[in-house]
Parts: C-alpha cells; structure tokens; sequence
C-alpha cells in the first residue's frame, strides 16, 4: 500500500503519466484576497473554454492517465455549466473536487452538483471569525455564507476539506481556524502558509509571517493532528521563507501534474506564467498528449539534467528537486537557479533578510492596504 | 504503529462513502480514490478492501481469507490489521461497532 507515484504509462511512452490535473474554470470571483495564485491579469469571461470543450479536455485528460481534477478558479461556481462540467468529468471517471469559496451556491445548486456525481468539497476560509475573514476576503457576508454552505455539504452527504491560508494578519488564531473547522465536520483540514506568487507577491510585506509565529504555528498544528488523530486529517504546508530545505515542488516538474487555465493553456504548474520568457500549449491548439510529453516548456525542467551547482551534484537533488521554478524565477530573476530557500542557494542569506524585514513590516494605521485581486 | 492495539475482531470495517475503488488502466493497478489523494492497493490490500463493505466483521474477513489463502489466521490477521490500521489513519475507512 502506498500513496501513488506516477507510475509506469503503457508501453512505449517515454514520459510517466500525470496522476491530478488543475482545472482553472474562470477567473470570475467575488472575493478580492491579497494572497490569490491567480496571475495579476484575469481572463476575461468571453474568452473562457466552454463546456463542450472542457468536456473534451476530461475526456483527453483520464485517456492520459490523469485520476483526479480539482475543479477551481477563480470562484468556479461563478460558473453557469459547473453541474454539466461535474458530470462530463465524472462521466470520464475522474475523481472531482471542488475547489470553492462557497458564498455563490445555494442549497438546491450544491445538491444539483452532489446529484451530478461531484465527489468533494474544499471550502476556503479566511479567518477564525467573520471580522478578519471578510477584512482579507472583502467580501461582506462572506464568512457566514460559508459556514452555512459548509453544513449543506455535510446534508448533500459529501465529504469536507477545509483550506485555510494562513500568513501575518491570522496565524496568532490558528487554534480557533482549527477548532472552527472540527466543528464544521470537516473530515480534513489543509492549512496553507502563502506561497509568495502572483497577488501575494504585491502583498508580502503585509503578509509574511514572523519567525516566531511560524514556531508557534507549528506547534499548534503538531498538537492539533495528534489530538484530532482519527477525528480530522490536518494537512500542514510549511511557509518556506523561514526555512532551509525547499519544498519538493509539484513533485517534480512535469511529473504527476498540469494545471489548465481559463483560456486553455496547459501549465506544468499554476504560477509558471510568472517565469516570463516560457512559451506555453494550448489544448485548443494541441492534443493534452502530445503537450504532455512534447511541450518544451513541460521538458525544459522535467527529470535532473537541467540542473545548475549546487543542484547537480547534490545530495539531495533527488529528494528536493531543486525546489520551486517559480520561486526561483521570482527571487534570482533565473528559472533555472537553486531555489533560494535552499541553504545552498548563493541568494539563500538574502532571502532570510528579506523574509524577516517583510514580517517586521509596521502595520498601518487603519485598515490595511492591500492590493486586492480585482 | 506502535503502541496501538488491534481492533476487536467484532468490529464492522468499512470503506467510507466517498472513497471509490478503481482500476487504474494506464497504470493497470488497482487504487482507491479519496478526496485529493490516491491510494495505491496491492493484490492483498485489493482483496482486504473488496471485503470492506460493513457487513462483515474483522474475524469474519480474516476466516474468508485464511480458507481462500489457505494460510494461517494469525499471518492473515496480522496483514489484514496492517491494512486496516492505515486506511483507517488515512481516514478512508471506518470500524464500525
């Protein structure tokens, strides 16, 4: 018994197949959070993939070899066809979860989808309590709306994943985020430090946490898991401005993974518009297969080969990867570098610096100034 | 894991609604699907989960695997508690009374 790796494709593919797949529904949300992984220009609604063509795409997709979809956005209940979409996913036997905000669906909608085969639900959750949630979310109402769409998944029968992402402005309540997402029933509970991309990236001075407020953070999340041990899974991604090991990005570059955008660009993952230079395949221009294994942007940082020191000859290569493209597009200005979260990475004592400048930001007075995704 | 007890030999496991066990043709494996996760099943964890429906008892699905293995039930209930621990900790599985 094991989780599942990629695995061996049928005979003759060079490449392993992708086991999940992102499918970024629309850009369209009501909510505005500083932290959002979209990219900071939104698809406009008319040029979305329709329904017949994301059918397409599930289809080509578990042809691939792709188990699971997360079915995203923006808010993708923002969309009309969302019960059409779950069941032409569910009709390719893709497993489906929905990725939502949970302020759009009324009861009758969320059952409409439970009734078309939509097998989870991951509700997002700003904060412990309304003040604070709708302060990030700028959404009024938005935090009551979501603890009453939360009940109604429990009623549909179906199972509830609370995602919490946590920075500066909430990580001091994360024992209450917790307890609020036990007693919401939620069978598991991601709790997601900001990763830095996109909107969060203009709002990191606002957002990075403290060195001190990771360590409590945790310790709060190790006491939680074993206290709820059998009760509530407690999946916790650590913030990786305050470390030294990178994280094990996506698993791999164009190894188990691909995130699909609203327009229908296919990307190794979702921030990877944010390296410029990268060329990327549309699946209305391009078979899911042959961009899967041909797509030079998917083969430009697949496998070890493309690694530079200290990577290459790493003893961790294989373990870390590298870490994150993205990131290190993002800090070093060179896709291709180690990422400075590393410890090894030349740019590594820089980012340290900068990760507790940001977190010692003075609060302004008054609310503050995000920049809100919109 | 160690330091927990075995299950009494009474109780009822089963598979939660929203898991689905599904073959795997590109991989031609057996897996089971969760939310966010998949769970690859080798041929004795396939056979355990089958058996999984919360009709059958523990003791009930060590005996049907002894006579179809033709194997010891201690052997059998210590793979059959293995399997069951993990799903269970994965919360996959339930152990009903």
């Amino acid at each position: 018994m094991a989780e599942a790796a990629p695995g061996n494709g049928k005979a003759g593919r060079a490449v392993k197949p992708p086991l999940a797949m992102l499918a970024e529904l629309t850009h369209r949300c009501p909510l505005q959070c500083p932290y959002c992984s979209n990219p900071l220009e939104l698809t406009r609604r008319s040029d979305e993939l329709g329904t017949e063509e994301w059918s397409d795409v599930f289809h080509q997709a578990a042809a691939l070899g792709v188990l699971q979809v997360h079915l995203s956005g923006g808010e993708p209940t923002a969309r009309k066809d969302l019960p059409a979409l779950v069941a032409a996913a569910r009709d390719s036997g893709l497993y489906t979860n929905l990725i939502t905000a949970g302020v759009l669906l009324t009861r009758d909608g969320l059952f409409e989808l439970a009734g078309q085969g939509l097998d989870h639900v991951q509700l997002s959750i700003q904060d412990s309590e309304a003040a604070g949630a709708e302060r990030i979310g700028h959404f009024q109402g938005g935090h009551a709306r979501k603890l009453t769409f939360a009940q109604w998944v429990r009623e549909a029968g179906l199972p509830l994943t609370v995602n919490a992402v946590v920075h500066r402005q909430n990580l001091d309540h994360l024992e209450d985020i917790i307890a609020l997402a036990h007693g919401l029933d939620a069978h598991r509970l991601e709790i997601a430090h900001v990763q830095y991309y996109g909107w969060a990236l203009e709002n990191r001075a606002l957002l990075m946490p403290t060195r001190e407020q990771v360590e409590r953070a945790d310790a709060v999340a190790k006491r939680a898991r074993e206290a709820l041990r059998g009760k509530m899974v407690i999946d916790y991604v650590v913030p990786d401005y305050h470390a030294r090991r990178p994280k094990r990005c996506m698993d791999g570059w164009g190894s188990q993974f691909f995130a699909i955008t609203p327009r229908g660009r296919v990307l190794p993952c979702h921030a990877a518009e944010t390296i410029t230079g990268l060329g990327f395949s549309s699946v209305r221009e391009r078979p899911l297969a042959w961009i899967w294994e041909h797509d030079e942007t998917f083969n430009k940082f697949r496998g070890l080969e493309w690694m530079q020191e200290p990577c290459r000859s790493c003893e961790f290569r294989d373990r870390d990867l590298g870490g994150c493209r993205c990131q290190a597009f993002a800090l070093t200005g060179d896709a291709a570098a180690t990422d400075p979260v590393c410890e090894y990475s030349q740019h590594h004592e820089a980012l340290a610096a900068l990760a507790h400048a940001d977190s010692g930001a003075e609060p302004p007075t008054g609310e503050p100034p995000f920049t809100y995704r919109r | 894991m160690s330091g927990q007890t075995a299950p009494s030999p009474e109780g009822r496991p089963k598979l939660q609604s929203f898991v689905r066990l599904q073959y795997d043709e590109t991989r031609e494996r057996w897996v089971l699907q969760a939310p966010e996760r998949v769970l690859v099943l080798d041929e004795t964890g396939k056979e355990i989960v089958e058996l999984c429906s919360g009709e059958r008892s523990i003791g009930e699905i060590v005996e049907h695997l002894a006579e179809a293995y033709d194997a010891p039930k201690d052997v059998i209930s210590h793979d059959v508690n293995a399997v069951l621990q993990v799903l269970s900790e994965k919360g996959v599985l339930v152990i009903e009374k």
